[in-house]
Parts: C-alpha cells; sequence; structure tokens
C-alpha cells in the first residue's frame, strides 16, 4: 500500500521514547473482555426508529455495537482477547453445560480469544441465524430454579480464568433492557436466588474481574439501576448518582453511546505541568486522536511465508572491516568532519527537564490556524502522585476558558522539546451523552524554523486584486446555500483503511471476490444540483468571472507542461532506433535507460522502474 | 551551479543604539553563514556594516556621499572566515543612515548580478531610531520609490528586521514614526518584507537562516462543482525542521589515512526467524500484514490491483460554522492554498470566498487527493487567511481531519461531578484568574513574548553553535544554554517577578502535597532494594501506588505487606483479603522479594528453613489463585540465582524437599507437564532447554523476578 506507515512519524517521539516507558507499562496490559449480551425476548421486542426509518430492536443496537468494536479492535488492538456470550438463549453451548447461555464462537478459535477475521464476518450474519441456531427463551420463569443471569456470569467467569489479573484487565461488559431479571418471582425464591446471583457477581469481582454494565433503555420506559443492578455492581452514592442509562429514542444515538463505553481509556504517560518553581501539579495524558495506519508490515519469505527478521551489519567503508554499531557520528563542516558522540548529542537535545514548564498564558487570537505540526495530545489531571493537582487543574482550566486565553508551556521531552499550547476545552454534552471531555489539549507549536513563507512568493508589486463587495455577497449567498449542518469530524471513514482491510479479511478468510467499498468521502453531487445551489453558483461566477468562463485548461502551466515536453521528445528520438532489431539481438540491455524511456515515453508507458522493467516492459508492449 | 543559488548582502546597523543588541545579532548572522556551509555551499554572501566611523564602498569612490557605510567583505562564496568574522562585529561609533546602507548594498547585487545568475536577497539589521539624511532633490519617500522600483525591476527581494528593544522604544518618535513609514513603501512597493521584533530571543528567529524554496504539492482546480472550478496552488506551510541526520563515524579507518572518509556502510539481510542461518534476498521478500492473529501476505502486485485508487482532485464538499471544528482536530503540518499567481480571475475567487467565510465565521471542508495514483485521500479543513497587504493575495490554510477511525471517544469526568475537595473556592478560583489574566504573554501595545513566528528551535540553534565550536576545539564539551535561548525553555524571570504578589497569593490559596503514603513507601522501598536496579524501584513503588489506592477501601489493622517476622502467616492473610484483588498480587510479589532476601542474606543456610516454608506457602497460594505461571518463573529464576550466586546448597535444599514447578493438573494454566516437573527437580541446574517456555533473553528473567510479565 502506497499509504506512508507513519509519515510523520508522530508515533515515534512521544509513545516510544523509552525514558518514559515505565510510566505507561501498567497501561500496556492486554484486556480481556467478555461481552454478556441479553438475548431475552423482550430485547427483541423493544425498538427504536433508525436513520433509514427503519425499526430496529434493542439486540440489534447491541449485536451491532459489538460488530463495530470488533472492527476496531482487530485494527487497533489486536491482542486484546474477546468472547460473545448470549444469555436468556434456548439453546445452551458452554463449557460448564448451563442452560440459557450460549457462548457464540467459529472455527480455530478459543472461546476467549484474539478476534479473529472468521469471527467478525460470521459475528456479521449473526442476527440472521439467531432465531434458528441459538434462539431467545426467558431463563427466569416463576416455578423454575433456573437463573440465567446466574450462569451467564458463571461461563463468563469460567472464560476469564485465563491468565493472570496482574498482566490483563479482565471485563465483562453486560448488555441487557431489563432492569428487574427477578422481577416476576416472588417470596423466598426470589430473594434466594437474587443473592445468589449477586454473590456470584462479587466472586468474579473478588478475582479481579470488573463488570460493566450497559443498560439500553427507552425514554418512556427508563432502566431504573436502583432496582437491582446497583447492588449487583456495587454502586453506592457518587457513583450511583453518576450512573446513567444509554437512552436514546435513536437507534443511532443508542448505537453510538455503546460504542463510546465499550472501549476502555489508556493512559499515555504521566506529566508534571511546573507552574512555577516549587508548585507543580500532576497530569495524565492521553491520545484522544492519532492518525490509523494500515498496521505494521511483517516482511515474509514469499517461498515459505514465514516471517523474517532483519539484521544490520556496520561496515567500515575505508577498510571493509565489520564494526560493532558505531557511537560517534559527524557532520562534515568546513571541509572537515566534526565528530560528536551519542552522548554529546543527546546532551544537545537536553535544553529542559522532562516536564511541562509554564511560561504564561496569552489570548487565543495568538494562536493561528498554522500554528500546528502534529496531533494534540489530551491532559486530564490526577491527583495520584501530587494531592490537589486536579483542584488547581480546573482552577486554571475555568479562568481559560472564561478569559478565552491559552498557556504556553515548554515540553522539555528528551527526544523532542517543543513549545505548546495548552487550550482549554469545555466539557460538550449532548443528550447522548459526551461529546468532548472536559480539559486541555496540548498543542505542538512550530519554530519559526518550521514554519514557511509562502505568501511572499506571490506577492506582486503593483498590488494584487481583492474581491469587491458585490463578489463578497454572492461569494457569502453561495456558503450559505451550501451549508454542512450537522458536520462532525468523525462522520467519514477512512475509504482507503476501509478498502485495505476489507480487502485482509477478504484474503485471511481466501475469499475470492474484493468487496466494494464506499467512499463516503466524495462530495453529494445530487445536492449540488438543487437550483438554489446552481443559481448561488451561477451569480459567484458571473459577479467573479463575468461572462465568459470556460473551463481553464488546468494542465498548460501545471506539471503536465514538462511531461508533455517529455513525450514529444520522446517521439523526436524514438524515430531514431531499430527497436525491433534491438531487442531481437538482445540489444536493448546495451542501451541507457534515458535511451529504454524514448520508447516508453513515445507509447504512453510507464517509465518508472529499474532497467530490467523498463526492458521487459518493452518486450512486453512490442509482444515477445 | 545549484539550482537555488542564493547571493546575500547583509547590511547590518553597528551605531551605538545597536551595541547591546550586536551579540545576538553577531549569533543570528554567523548562524545564518553556518547553515551555508551546511546545507548550500555554494551561497555567496557580502557584508555591509553602517553606523561606522569609517567609509569604504565603491559608491563613495564612484559619486561621493554614502558616508560611514563600510563594506567589510564583497560578494563570494561562504567560506568560514566569515563566521568569524561575524562573531566580531566591530562597534560603531555613529548614528547609521539605514538608507544610505541600502543602496550600497543594492548596489552591490545589480553588479553582482551583471555577471552572476542568482537569486538575490538583502538582509537589513537596524533599528531604524535614527535620522536618514535628506536627499539633494525631492523627498525622503521619493527616495525610496526609486529604490524600490529600481529593486523590484532588478528582481532584488528584501528582509528588514526592525530591532526595537526598549530603550529604543523611548528615543525620539517622530524620527522612528518617519522610517516605519519609509519601511512601509519599502514593504508595499517592493518584495521586500519588514518585520519589527522588541526582544533578542526574536531577533534570532526573524531572520531566516535557512534558505528553503517551497515547492507545490497540488497544481490545479479548487472544485466547488462540476461548474465552478478555481485555479490553486498549493503549498506546505509549516514543515518541520528536523535535527540533522549525522552519518556514522567509523574509528577504524586507520589515522594514517589522510582522505579515509571514516563512513559507515550498513548492511541490510533478512533471514527467517525460525532458521536464521537462511538469508532471503529482498527481492524475495512480500508484505504481510497483521489481522487479528493473521499475518496476510499480499505481494506488491496485489496491493496495486485491489488498492484504492482516487482520482487526482481537490473538490469543496461544503461549507459549517468555524465552532464545528475544534482547533485540536487539526492532525498534522499545515498547508497553504494560493490562487495560482497571474489568474486574476481565481485570485479574486479565491479572495471573495475568503473574506465571505471570514465574515460569516465558516470555514470550507474538503476532500483532497493530491497526486495521481496516491493511494489514499485526506479530508481537512479550509479557514480563510485574509490579507492585509495591497502586495499580497488572499489564500486558505488547510489542515487535515481525522477520519472516524483516528478518533478513540474516552469518556471523562465532568469536573462539576468531582467530590467538593477537588473543586476550586472563590478565593482559589480569584488567584487562578490573576495568574491567568496577569502572567501575560501579549501584553497589549507590546509584541507577543514567543510567537512561534519568531521563536527559533533552541536545539537546532544549540546544535550549530556547537557544531562551529567544535569545528575549533574537537573536544570541547556541549556549552550550556545561554540566557537567550533559556527564555524559550523557561519561564521569564522578569515576568515573575512583576507578578510575585500574584504568585504568592496562588501558592498559599492552593495546597499541593505528594502523597504523603507515597513518599512513605518509595523511602521504604528504597532502604530494602539491595540492588541499584532503577527499574524494580519504579516498579516496586508502582505497585505500592495501586496498594496505597486499595487502602482506602481497608481497615488499617489489615496485612497490607508480607513482614519479616511471620511471612507465611501475613501472606496468607494477604491473599485471603477480598476487599481489592490488587492483594494477592501484592502478597505474591512481596513473597517473592521476602524469599530473595532470605536466600541471599543467609550464612551457612541458617535461613534456609524460614525461605523453603515461604516457598511452600507462595506455591500453595499460586495454586490456590491460579498464579502457576508466576511460581514457576519465580523458583526457576531462583535456581539461576542460586547457581549463579554460588549458593547451590540452597538448589539441593529445596531438591530434598521436593520442590517442584506447579504443574498443569495442579493448575490448568500450566504449561508444564509433569515429566517436565519432575526433571526439574532432579536436575536443578537447568538450562534454557528445559524451560521452553522461558527460553526467552537473559533480560527476560529480571522481569520475571520484576513481576512475571
Amino acid at each position: 500500500m502506497s499509504m506512508d506507515l507513519d509519515p510523520d512519524e508522530v508515533f515515534r517521539d512521544d509513545e516510544d521514547d523509552p525514558e518514559n516507558e515505565f510510566f505507561k507499562e501498567r497501561d500496556n496490559t492486554k484486556e480481556f473482555l467478555v461481552y454478556l449480551v441479553d438475548a431475552s425476548p423482550k430485547m427483541f421486542s423493544s425498538t427504536c426508529p433508525t436513520d433509514d426509518e427503519k425499526i430496529a430492536t434493542h439486540f440489534q443496537v447491541a449485536i451491532s455495537s459489538i460488530a463495530q468494536s470488533l472492527r476496531t479492535q482487530i485494527i487497533n488492538r489486536s491482542y486484546d482477547e474477546v468472547s460473545i456470550c448470549f444469555f436468556n438463549t434456548r439453546g445452551k453451548k458452554n463449557l460448564q453445560d448451563l442452560s440459557g447461555v450460549y457462548v457464540f464462537n467459529v472455527r480455530e478459535r478459543e472461546d476467549l480469544d484474539r478476534p479473529t477475521a472468521r469471527l467478525i464476518k460470521e459475528f456479521d450474519q449473526i442476527e440472521e441465524r439467531f432465531e434458528k441456531e441459538i434462539g431467545s427463551k426467558y431463563g427466569i420463569v416463576p416455578g423454575s430454579r433456573d437463573n440465567s443471569l446466574y450462569n451467564a456470569l458463571w461461563v463468563a467467569q469460567a472464560l476469564l480464568r485465563k491468565g493472570s489479573a496482574k498482566t490483563a484487565d479482565k471485563r465483562i461488559l453486560l448488555l441487557t433492557n431489563e432492569d428487574d431479571p427477578f422481577g416476576n418471582l416472588k417470596g423466598v425464591i426470589k430473594v434466594d436466588m437474587m443473592r445468589t446471583t449477586m454473590q456470584r457477581a462479587k466472586d468474579a469481582q473478588d478475582l479481579g474481574i470488573t463488570i460493566e454494565l450497559l443498560p439500553l433503555s427507552r425514554p418512556d420506559d427508563e432502566f431504573n439501576v436502583s432496582l437491582f443492578y446497583a447492588d449487583l455492581l456495587g454502586l453506592e452514592g457518587d457513583d450511583l448518582a453518576q450512573f446513567k442509562a444509554l437512552i436514546g429514542e435513536r437507534f443511532e444515538d443508542l448505537n453510538d453511546q455503546l460504542r463510546k463505553r465499550m472501549f476502555k481509556k489508556r493512559r499515555v504517560r504521566r506529566l508534571r505541568l511546573v507552574i512555577f518553581n516549587g508548585l507543580s501539579i500532576e497530569l495524565n495524558t492521553y491520545a484522544l486522536i492519532r492518525p490509523t495506519n494500515p498496521g505494521t508490515i511483517t516482511w515474509l519469505d514469499s517461498m515459505t511465508n514465514l516471517p523474517l527478521k532483519t539484521e544490520r551489519t556496520f561496515i567500515c567503508a575505508d577498510t571493509a572491516a565489520i564494526v560493532q554499531e558505531p557511537l560517534k557520528r559527524f557532520q562534515s563542516y568546513k571541509n572537515e568532519n566534526v565528530i560528536f558522540s551519542v552522548d554529546e548529542l543527546s546532551e544537545v537535545k537536553r535544553v529542559s527537564t522532562g516536564h511541562l514548564r509554564l511560561l504564561g498564558f496569552k489570548p487565543l487570537s495568538c494562536l493561528k490556524d498554522y500554528h500546528n505540526l502534529k496531533p494534540a495530545t489530551f491532559v486530564f489531571p490526577s491527583d495520584e502522585e501530587v494531592v490537589g493537582s486536579t483542584c488547581l487543574f480546573v482552577a486554571l482550566h475555568r479562568s481559560m476558558l472564561r478569559l478565552k486565553r491559552f498557556a504556553v508551556a515548554f515540553y522539555g521531552n528528551s527526544s523532542h522539546p517543543q513549545l505548546v499550547a495548552l487550550v482549554a476545552q469545555d466539557e460538550v454534552m449532548t443528550p447522548s451523552g459526551q461529546v468532548e471531555p472536559p480539559g486541555m489539549h496540548l498543542i505542538y507549536l512550530p519554530y519559526s524554523d518550521d514554519i514557511r513563507h509562502v505568501e511572499e512568493l506571490h506577492t506582486d508589486p503593483n498590488s494584487v486584486p481583492h474581491a469587491t463587495d458585490d463578489q463578497i455577497k454572492k461569494a457569502s449567498a453561495l456558503v450559505r446555500r451550501i451549508d454542512l449542518k450537522d458536520f462532525s469530524v468523525w462522520q467519514f471513514a477512512n475509504p482507503a483503511l476501509q478498502r485495505h482491510y476489507a480487502v485482509l479479511q477478504a484474503l485471511a478468510l481466501d475469499e475470492d471476490e474484493m468487496p466494494e467499498i464506499k467512499d463516503e468521502t466524495l462530495p453529494d453531487e445530487e445536492g449540488m444540483a438543487r437550483p438554489g445551489i446552481v443559481k448561488a453558483l451561477e451569480e459567484f461566477k458571473l459577479s467573479v468571472y463575468g461572462e465568459n468562463y470556460k473551463e481553464e485548461d488546468s494542465d498548460i502551466e501545471g506539471k503536465a507542461a514538462p511531461t508533455r515536453k517529455r513525450k514529444a521528445n520522446a517521439i523526436k528520438e524514438y524515430g531514431n532506433y531499430e527497436w525491433a532489431d534491438l531487442a531481437d539481438n538482445g540489444k536493448l540491455k546495451d542501451m541507457t535507460v534515458v535511451e529504454l524511456k524514448y520508447y516508453l515515453g513515445a507509447h504512453d508507458l510507464p517509465v518508472s522502474g529499474k532497467k530490467e522493467a523498463l526492458i521487459s516492459r518493452i518486450l512486453t508492449h512490442m509482444g515477445k | 551551479m545549484a539550482r537555488n543559488k542564493e547571493a546575500v548582502v547583509l547590511v547590518i546597523d553597528v551605531g551605538p543604539s545597536m551595541h547591546s543588541v550586536l551579540p545576538e545579532i553577531e549569533k543570528v548572522c554567523s548562524l545564518l553563514i553556518q547553515k551555508k556551509l551546511v546545507f548550500s555551499r555554494y551561497d555567496e554572501v557580502g557584508f555591509v556594516l553602517f553606523g561606522t566611523a569609517d567609509t569604504k564602498n565603491e559608491l563613495k569612490e564612484e559619486i561621493g556621499g554614502y558616508e560611514h557605510v563600510t563594506v567589510l567583505r564583497n560578494i563570494k562564496v561562504v567560506d568560514e572566515d566569515l563566521v568569524d568574522a561575524l562573531q566580531k562585529l566591530p562597534r560603531g561609533s555613529v548614528p547609521g543612515d539605514f538608507l544610505d546602507a541600502i543602496v550600497v548594498g543594492t548596489d552591490m547585487l545589480i553588479k553582482y548580478g551583471q555577471t552572476n545568475k542568482a537569486k538575490r536577497r538583502l538582509c537589513l539589521i537596524t533599528n531604524a531610531v535614527s535620522r536618514i539624511k535628506d536627499p539633494f532633490e525631492g523627498t525622503k519617500e521619493d527616495q525610496v520609490n526609486t529604490i524600490a522600483t529600481q529593486m523590484t525591476a532588478q528582481g532584488i527581494k528584501m528582509d528588514c528586521v526592525i530591532v526595537r528593544m526598549k530603550q529604543d522604544r523611548e528615543t525620539n518618535r517622530s524620527i522612528m514614526e518617519e522610517n516605519d513609514f519609509l519601511m512601509s513603501v519599502f514593504s508595499n512597493k517592493s518584495s521586500s518584507k519588514v518585520v519589527y521584533v522588541e526582544s533578542p530571543t526574536s531577533l534570532l528567529g526573524a531572520l531566516r537562516t535557512r534558505n528553503i524554496s517551497p515547492v507545490t504539492i497540488y497544481r490545479g482546480d479548487l472544485e466547488i462543482s462540476a461548474q465552478l472550478k478555481i485555479k490553486v496552488w498549493v503549498y506546505k506551510k509549516t514543515s518541520e525542521e528536523k535535527f540533522p541526520t549525522l552519518k556514522k563515524y567509523s574509528e577504524r579507518t586507520p589515522s594514517t589515512d589522510k582522505f579515509g572518509a571514516h563512513d559507515i556502510k550498513v548492511e541490510y539481510e533478512n533471514k527467517i526467524i525460525e532458521d536464521p542461518n537462511k538469508v532471503v534476498p529482498p527481492e524475495q521478500r512480500i508484505k504481510g500484514f497483521q489481522y487479528g492473529p493473521q499475518v496476510v501476505p499480499i505481494s506488491s502486485a496485489e496491493l496495486e490491483a485491489v488498492k484504492f485508487k482516487p482520482e487526482k482532485s481537490v473538490k469543496i464538499l461544503g461549507f459549517t460554522d468555524s465552532s464545528n471544528i475544534m482547533r485540536h482536530y487539526y492532525l498534522k503540518d499545515v498547508n497553504i492554498f494560493i490562487a495560482e499567481p497571474g489568474n486574476k480571475n481565481a485570485i479574486l475567487a479565491l479572495s471573495a470566498l475568503a473574506r465571505a467565510m471570514k465574515e460569516m465565521n465558516k470555514v470550507a471542508i474538503v476532500r483532497c487527493v493530491w497526486r495521481q495514483g496516491q493511494g489514499n485521500v485526506v479530508v481537512g479543513v479550509l479557514t480563510p487567511n485574509v490579507s492585509d497587504k495591497d502586495n499580497t493575495p488572499d489564500s486558505f490554510y488547510f489542515n487535515i481531519l481525522p477520519f472516524a477511525e483516528d478518533v478513540r471517544d474516552f469518556q471523562f469526568p465532568s469536573f462539576s461531578n468531582l467530590p467538593s475537595s477537588m473543586q476550586p473556592n472563590e478565593k482559589q478560583q480569584d488567584a487562578a484568574d490573576k495568574l491567568v489574566q496577569m502572567l501575560d504573554l501579549a501584553p497589549p501595545g507590546k509584541q507577543e513574548v514567543l510567537p512561534p513566528d519568531f521563536t527559533p528551535n533552541p536545539v537546532l540553534e544549540r546544535y550549530y553553535r556547537y557544531l562551529n565550536l567544535k569545528s575549533k576545539h574537537p573536544d570541547a564539551a556541549v556549552p550550556p544554554l545561554d540566557e537567550t535561548l533559556r527564555k524559550i525553555t523557561e519561564p521569564d524571570v522578569e515576568l515573575l517577578s512583576q507578578n510575585k504578589s500574584i504568585i504568592e497569593e496562588l501558592r498559599r490559596s492552593f495546597e499541593l502535597k505528594d502523597n504523603p503514603k507515597l513518599k512513605k513507601s518509595a523511602r521504604r522501598i528504597k532502604e530494602r532494594s539491595s540492588g541499584s536496579d532503577e527499574e524494580r524501584e519504579v516498579f516496586n513503588k508502582d505497585a505500592d501506588v495501586k496498594a496505597i489506592d486499595s487502602m482506602k477501601f481497608s481497615a488499617k489493622t489489615e496485612v497490607e505487606k508480607v513482614g519479616d517476622v511471620n511471612p507465611v502467616k501475613d501472606f496468607e492473610e494477604m491473599l485471603s483479603r477480598r476487599d481489592n484483588p490488587k492483594w494477592i498480587s501484592k502478597a505474591i510479589q512481596d513473597m517473592k522479594n521476602r524469599i530473595f532476601d532470605l536466600v541471599e542474606n543467609s550464612c551457612d543456610g541458617d535461613t534456609f528453613h524460614k525461605a523453603l516454608q515461604c516457598l511452600v506457602a507462595l506455591r500453595k497460594g499460586c495454586i490456590l489463585e491460579q498464579e502457576p505461571k508466576q511460581f514457576n518463573d519465580f523458583l526457576c529464576h531462583l535456581s539461576k540465582f542460586c547457581q549463579e550466586k554460588d549458593l547451590r546448597s540452597f538448589c539441593l535444599y529445596l531438591t530434598s524437599h521436593e520442590i517442584t514447578l506447579i504443574t498443569k493438573a495442579e493448575a490448568p494454566d500450566s504449561e508444564i507437564s509433569e515429566h517436565e516437573a519432575r526433571s526439574f527437580m532432579v536436575k536443578p541446574e537447568l538450562d534454557s532447554q528445559n524451560m521452553k517456555s522461558e527460553a526467552k533473553a537473559e533480560d527476560d528473567i529480571m522481569s520475571i523476578y520484576l513481576g512475571g510479565k
């Protein structure tokens, strides 16, 4: 894939800094996750409308969110292990042979294992297969001691027995819309079954397993966590008050909320912000926005498909002796070599301590749109080491928001010391939950060395035209017409990446047909053809270009010009050679690359590649 | 020679009012030359001083006048003498006339241009506070117009850096205003850039020391619809200047070899991991992509056939409120969209859009494929960049936005829901308000402190200075960061002292203290830790933090660590605590440490019995808690440790008491078979062969000890 793996090396500096490795070590553990999905008839009877005017059940919301998370996970955190387990089912499938619990799996995979291409594919079809193969059935009914919730927790706990609690975060995510699972029981039996279920949950928690509840709910029928689950989860006081059911009228809202809650946040590192000498607060940093790339490439031997490792050998160019990796570097300067030791070079880079040092504050207007180099890092306070950090952070955060100012600080990271802007972000909540968390964004500022003064190249001493008021007015009308009202930055999936992973999935499953991916980033041509927009466009055109706007040939002055010239030259030169003879006598290899390109250029063939490639291309074209 | 060859004349004011900033000017000018020596060795530089007592220039000889302007060096190829000369600028004694000096410099460039081809630039550094002489005829403005016209005609560019320190601002205002006006004429009538700086740090960043000629990354249509396409050129607006890549130096080259290059060649060999004797040639390699546990091999041809292939184009998807695009979404370095030069309609169209959008607070969302054959698209945002100068066109900045896959929706607690101890009270909020207001880096009426556009990269500055120092004194140590550069990395002492009372108030209002429990335990670890291994300390500290976290939930009387006196009892009690699972790992870790201490500090085996008891307890605990690997790894490590430390007697002691690894039969997670466990007992000098689960590198051993990762 021609996409660069990490063209800007944004992942290199921050995350691979060995000095800070230990900060994140603890957070780098694997995650073992069991999705415990209620499949009772109630999950199928509760519905919500979708965007395309269909009806979706709560069950559909749950499985579609899980399918999405599996996709994200296989890309971003493929070492985590998952299991999908339905309860309140007609069929049963679990090692303990407990009724009402069905562990979904595919071949070549343990029940709790890394997600595979097959798992994703077959889970996508679960809905059609569900009724036939698994079936939905209430598992807690009067007159029976069966307890499907108890069984489900037991199965999940058994699945999570794998591995040590120290090296893995173990979680159970319980998706249900039933707030009172024992509501239809009475008397001693009810009390007893509730007690044993809670004990089961407590035992799991004692083993280091976190149980999280993702309740689905409807606006008219809110999920009451106090009825049963608060006790099961051990929620009290503040926790209980903060606990919110996922409520949404629409499928998309529910789906969105579920997706957000399924991922556990991971800290990148711990930092100190030195306000001034003797006063510093503790921050945690998080990478909320980072370009996702097509994943690491493992080189394989094409004969055996076995993985390769690359070994480096250092050779002294003067003596051809093999040497150890040298610890000295040099730069030629003034006709001589100036030699540096590796230590000296790192000393040069050490211009500050590893902390974040506050330098002062500026109005937000000082932060220009071109003051950017790489993705921002999110910071959130922590009292873990320095008690009182959060309080001071919150105070500064409020002041900065109110006064519309940002902080300037120097980040003395040893590999990449940089000036940064700390921009306060207020919490943004929508009915469907938190959209922007409260905290600050750390924006890496360019130095003067990094800024290019391109505008100067386009200055014209005879002054360049600026738009007239009428032209601006027409432009305003146009801008108003083509308005993307609800635009949000995350609305587009990356078509190249989607394509890449679809291809990988198809290849991983040995499928012949390559899937088609919809490119969501293409403009809405239908919308642009609406009469209002067309009219605004025409008026703007008339105002700027006058009566005779015509398609200017984009390539006359552009890059195509040299290409065209090259082609003309190739055609001219092409005639000077007896190509068929040269090819037949094997003389092509004696020609220069430039000469070979005359042939290719004259026939509109690609001119890239090594000499052998060029020759074989010519021969193919001649049909030889 | 070089395509982008440049000829520069540095015109420097050395008059009395400039003396205080000359040290910084010396630095920035010598850096300019140094970078040329490294990156563009064929560039040519001339060097003119004004405000000198003496006069030496061709114009004086040819037509007279132009006094106190001294040409120290005619335009010629850069060399190291120039660096030295610029580091020792003579101090002048006469107020300088910058207009005279510009004429002298321009004259040099014109004469140079008659025989040479290169881009020509004049760099003027002055404070422009001295009076300009009246011309013989016409006004000063006329004179400037003439010079500007001449420069434009010749294609000469000029960069003026006007340095105005505090003391300069107190001198004659009317002269300053007149001079500033004359400068603005230059800036409007020729290709001149005038920048004002008010601090030595900004002075270092104000002069472009490296000449990078920008190249377009796209030339073509900005499509609003199929019916309306505007011709634009797209360049990089920001691009990180990286630390130079140095070559590896070979010390093998014999010292007698005067022409030795000292280069190191790096050769790469690909070997099959499972069979390291087999070398695979590069063309036999194939890319494998990770997809879950699978690695999917895809050949380049296959990849080419199936990859996403968008058409080269830049299309506007629509406009939206600027508040919809938060600043922190900007993903990478920034591009700039400028209308195709000379294309009046395109310039106007872009200008109209930019101005309309600015008025309406709108931004445009665009989809870009810069090149044909590029395997991906980017979606980004155009923000208007409206020019306030007549001779500069309006343009747009372009920032890349994230895709859905790039955003992680982590949820954080609302500040309003934090416990009241973490909420600032009124007094605290007031103190914070004052700090944010008063620790001001952009005070009204003054220049912004540390503006990115004028702030040099302190690491690069330091590197080039050190490079020059080392070229003269190869053994020189890295000098400390000088005061001007420290202004970038540290808060300004003056600003702090101005706000002393506010700082004190903040200090009084907020009580910040290190977590006391943390401190104590860290100290405890230090005392106990026998080795100097920092990593171990850090880990232990971390583990204790976790332990302390959990203490909040438990009564003080409960056992929190495995002590000396009765380790087995402590261990068992900790394991039985159910208030927090962390206790289990803490107990196991503590117990391991205890056993090590016991074995290591033994004297003729006096502690072996106690260590054995502990080991038995640990084994039992690890079976109960399903942590067999913890025990097995530990036992292997302990055994190895004893071999190395000449404590073989302890191994024998263990064997005689039939301590074995935990087997699969005892704990399903164990990877050890019955047979392996027995052979371990029989043959305590285990080698890595026996331990296939641990046949890793030596350094893993330490980490096993540390936490059984």
